[in-house]
């Protein structure tokens, strides 16, 4: 292995770290501002966690219900976060969607249609009005494809793929630089650049049961942590309440909730339809409370009020949950998801084609004729980096983050949907704060010490003589989330966790990846254990922390929301002996901002300026 | 859970063989499963490509006992009990280590296509398209990368003509951006010349081995070979061009 001063050096003004949705947007917004911008992605480009997302992006367009607008789709978003969202955010995201949206159709995106030609929308829980533009169940390829597409011909982007960041290097204080290695060749790389915008998503590879892929390790946080910057409402971990649970191989893959939102019902063993018996008193009022007139609703009735199945992920988890541990459950530990006899089966090969496919060739299941089971799966941050509303920058001066590993838009629950809107939105403002912030400086200097260290903790893995294996490292840590951090939580759980994340730590310390440094996915699972690690005990030190149950965050020692937690926030941040949680005040929202939250619904509709 | 045996091909650029695994492998998995398991247990450097094991991204391409395909979508239980299972990399691009190859010559392709233009807006602000003007682009668009179709395809695999053919990837990739409806840019001379669209013979072989079952060929490839033969081949066109200059796109679009 090369010393520091033979460490390949590559500058940029901005470096963005992934390549999602919101890392490819906020590099388009950077090259647009003029800056040479480094992309960096763990993968091939184009494969990032996007390319899963199925349902659609919500943005109040309005083109199949023209009473929908920004302060509706606002109104939602703080609803279904149990009005724990940063109110700033929830208003730049539900005001900026529809054009971020208009904008990808600009740039060649080939959204479903309405019969009048415009770009059709779909129903999804917990959005009041069909909002979610689409492409089949897979829209997130489409965005994905179409971000690429428009990245790879903007001069100032130089993609560098399959290249893994692993710190962040400051120059008193500020940003400096990325330090990360290739993983074709396993040689380092120093990035010197004045400013970074994380957009690295989630964490869910710290459980077994998850929709996300290898890459969701929880890198931002690992990096922004160690930096210095604020993690908040990281207990806030939303499972999915409909992942696949056969065979065990897939167990976690995501079903898309286009299934629940296109008439898709959910039904126990008794075949009874349980999401009747779920409805919680604040949605009661927009939700039918029987099934003819949910299937009312489903005909297209307007005055008929939504079906339960439909009501915000938490719930439904939940209510999943509960009816698997009363023994109500399907054979393999699920619940039934029955569109077949809803709908007719070339429906459902037109708009579930995805579905129709990942359930015939992976469980041998035709969902037109027979329903699917399924149950609760990890699937996505709402907490993540704390940043400025407005120019997504973190307290580290020229530390950015967009997209999922930002904390604070979706409050305590995310409405399906709103990732993608999201990552658009917020992508797009880091690209715009980053570029801002990078005009007024000159280069950074990044002392070789800094990077010695970095070197040294990048092949310990390799050198030592022998250690723990990394994968069984990574299964055991998604034993202890999977068995003690899961949809219901309590006070012993959470304490015999931490003790047990203690314990991973010290195994990580001694971990070695046999082979060499090319292409060697044991390294790169051993490295990628600092990163999971930081964020189980964030997510485990919050959950601890917040004695209430609220949105995705349930603890059966302290059911119910509690209005004196609805005032605060917890935080995350690197002390000087580990790590540090508090609670923090939020801020009073702005009048104009709570009038429409609170408003009926019939106060804001049409009402679009 | 039986136990089952996998060759798979270890090895980097200057060379490399099948090692032999035997492996424990469960009721409903796929062949990516029973790799990650080998690396795992087994081979912790084992290189393999993947991510979402669920035929979405397209990144865990390989032959499997000779056929080009998905590890992510292809299930154990398609083989015979006592099957011995061959995994090895893509023929058509250079190994970088064990099953995972260069592809970044399609990355390069994708760049050279001239990007989407889109005509103004209506006035209202709007693009509108029918649903059953973008049907046939949707279908292109489903593609997910894998390169299967560029394993396969003859001019790329057995003739290494990469030179002079972007393959069917790219074929469909600038049929998706010449049949969109809001689309101005003429692709067809680049189509011709640049991008060889007269290598393709037609045996299919891309449109065969497609996760996502999209009508490579007859959808997307010959409509294009049409295209340019209207535009350079059509006696009448040739005349009208000859007459009136070359000024006006010919009408190409959908």
């Amino acid at each position: 292995m090369a010393d520091v001063s033979e460490i390949q050096t590559i500058e940029h003004d901005v470096v963005v770290v992934g390549a999602g949705g919101a890392g490819l947007r906020a590099a388009i917004e950077c090259a647009a501002q003029g800056m040479s911008t480094g992309l960096v992605c763990k993968s091939l480009l184009g494969k990032a966690h996007t390319v899963m997302a199925e349902g659609g992006v919500a943005a109040a367009l309005g083109n199949v219900a023209p009473k929908d607008n920004w302060k509706i789709h606002f109104r939602d978003t703080m609803r279904g976060g149990k009005f724990l969202n940063n109110w700033r955010m929830a208003e730049l995201h539900a005001k900026h969607a529809p054009d971020r949206v208009r904008e990808l159709e600009q740039w060649g995106a080939v959204f479903d249609r309405t019969p009048s030609g415009l770009i059709s929308q779909r129903n999804f829980g917990g959005h009041r009005y069909p909002r979610l533009a689409h492409v089949g169940d897979r829209t997130g390829l489409e965005i994905i494809r179409t971000l690429q597409d428009h990245a790879v011909h903007q001069r100032n982007i130089v993609v560098h793929m399959e290249c893994t960041a692993l710190d962040l290097l400051l120059d008193g204080g500020r940003i400096a630089g990325v330090f990360g290695y290739w993983r074709e060749s396993g040689r380092l790389v120093l990035f010197k650049t004045k400013a970074v915008i994380l957009a690295t998503g989630g964490a869910g590879r710290a459980w077994r049961i998850t929709s996300n892929s290898w890459e969701y390790t929880g890198d931002g946080y690992g990096m922004a942590y160690e930096a210095g910057a604020e993690l908040m409402d990281v207990e806030f971990t939303q499972f999915h309440p409909t992942g696949m649970v056969w065979p065990p191989s897939v167990r976690g893959i995501l079903v898309t909730e286009g299934v629940r939102g296109d008439g898709g019902i959910l039904l126990n063993n008794k075949g009874e339809r349980f999401m009747f018996s779920y409805i919680p008193p604040k949605f009661a009022p927009e939700t039918a409370d029987t099934v003819e007139e949910a299937d009312r609703w489903l005909g297209g009735d307007t005055t008929a009020r939504r079906p339960p199945e439909l009501l915000t992920r938490d719930e439904v988890a939940r209510a999943i949950t509960k009816e698997v541990q009363d023994g109500r459950g399907s054979p393999h530990g699920g619940v039934f998801l029955d569109i077949a006899s809803r709908r007719p089966a070339d429906f459902i090969r037109r708009k579930l084609p995805s579905m129709y496919h990942q359930f015939k060739e992976l469980a041998g299941v035709d969902i037109t004729k027979d329903p699917m089971e399924v149950g609760p799966t990890l699937h996505y941050f709402m907490g993540g980096i704390r940043v400025d509303a407005d120019t997504q920058q973190s307290i580290v001066p020229g530390l950015f983050a967009g997209g999922e590993c930002v904390g604070g838009m979706q409050g305590a629950n995310r409405l399906g949907g709103n990732s993608l809107s999201d990552l658009l939105v917020f992508g797009w403002l880091a690209g715009k704060g980053a570029a801002d912030y990078a005009k007024k400086l000159s280069p950074p200097t990044i002392d070789a010490a800094q990077i010695e260290a970095c070197r040294q903790r990048a092949i310990a893995p390799l050198n030592r003589e022998a250690g723990p294996n990394p994968y069984s490292l990574q299964e055991d840590l998604q034993t202890v989330m999977d068995r003690y951090v899961n949809i219901v939580r309590n006070e012993a759980d959470l304490q015999t966790a931490l003790a047990e994340l203690e314990r991973l730590k010290k195994e990580a310390a001694r971990v070695k990846a046999p082979g060499s440094s090319q292409y060697n996915p044991g390294w790169h699972e051993a490295l990628c254990l600092r990163p999971l690690l930081i964020s189980a005990e964030a997510v485990t030190r919050a959950a601890l922390m917040r004695q209430e149950s609220r949105g995705a965050h349930t603890r059966i020692d302290y059911p119910g929301e509690r209005d004196d937690w609805a005032k605060v926030n917890v935080i995350i941040k690197k002390g000087t002996d580990g790590m540090e949680v508090r609670k923090e005040s939020r801020p009073d929202p702005p009048q104009e901002l709570a009038a429409i939250a609170y408003a009926t619904l019939e106060e804001l509709e049409g009402t679009n300026g | 859970m039986a136990e089952r045996t996998f060759r798979v091909w270890r090895g980097n650029k200057t060379g490399g063989d099948f090692t032999e695994y035997r492996v424990d492998v469960d009721e409903g998995m796929v062949v990516l499963d029973v790799i990650l398991r080998i690396q795992a247990q087994q081979a912790n450097d084992l290189a393999v490509r993947w991510n979402c094991k669920a035929g979405k991204c397209g990144s865990c391409s390989t032959e499997i006992n000779g056929k080009p395909k998905l590890a992510c979508m292809t299930r154990m239980n398609t083989f015979d009990p006592q099957e011995t299972i061959t995994v090895q990399p893509v023929r058509t691009f250079p190994v970088i280590k064990d099953l995972v190859t260069d592809v970044s010559w399609n990355f390069e392709q994708n760049k050279r296509i001239p990007p989407f233009q889109p005509k103004p807006r209506d006035a209202d602000g709007h693009y509108r398209m029918m649903q059953s003007d973008v049907d046939r682009i949707q279908e292109f668009r489903k593609c997910i990368e894998c390169y299967l179709c560029q394993d396969v395809c003859h001019v790329l695999r057995d003739h290494n003509r990469k030179d002079k053919f972007v393959g069917p990837r790219f074929m469909i990739r600038l049929a998706s951006l010449e049949m969109h409806p809001l689309d101005c840019a003429d692709r067809i001379p680049a189509i011709r010349d640049e991008f060889g669209s007269g290598m393709c013979n037609i045996t299919k072989c891309c449109t065969d081995v497609c996760p996502e079952n999209i009508g490579i060929t007859d959808n997307g490839i010959i409509p294009l070979k049409e295209r340019v033969v209207d535009r350079y081949y059509d006696p009448v066109a040739w005349l009208m061009r000859k007459i009136f200059g070359a000024g006006e796109k010919p009408g190409t679009k959908a």
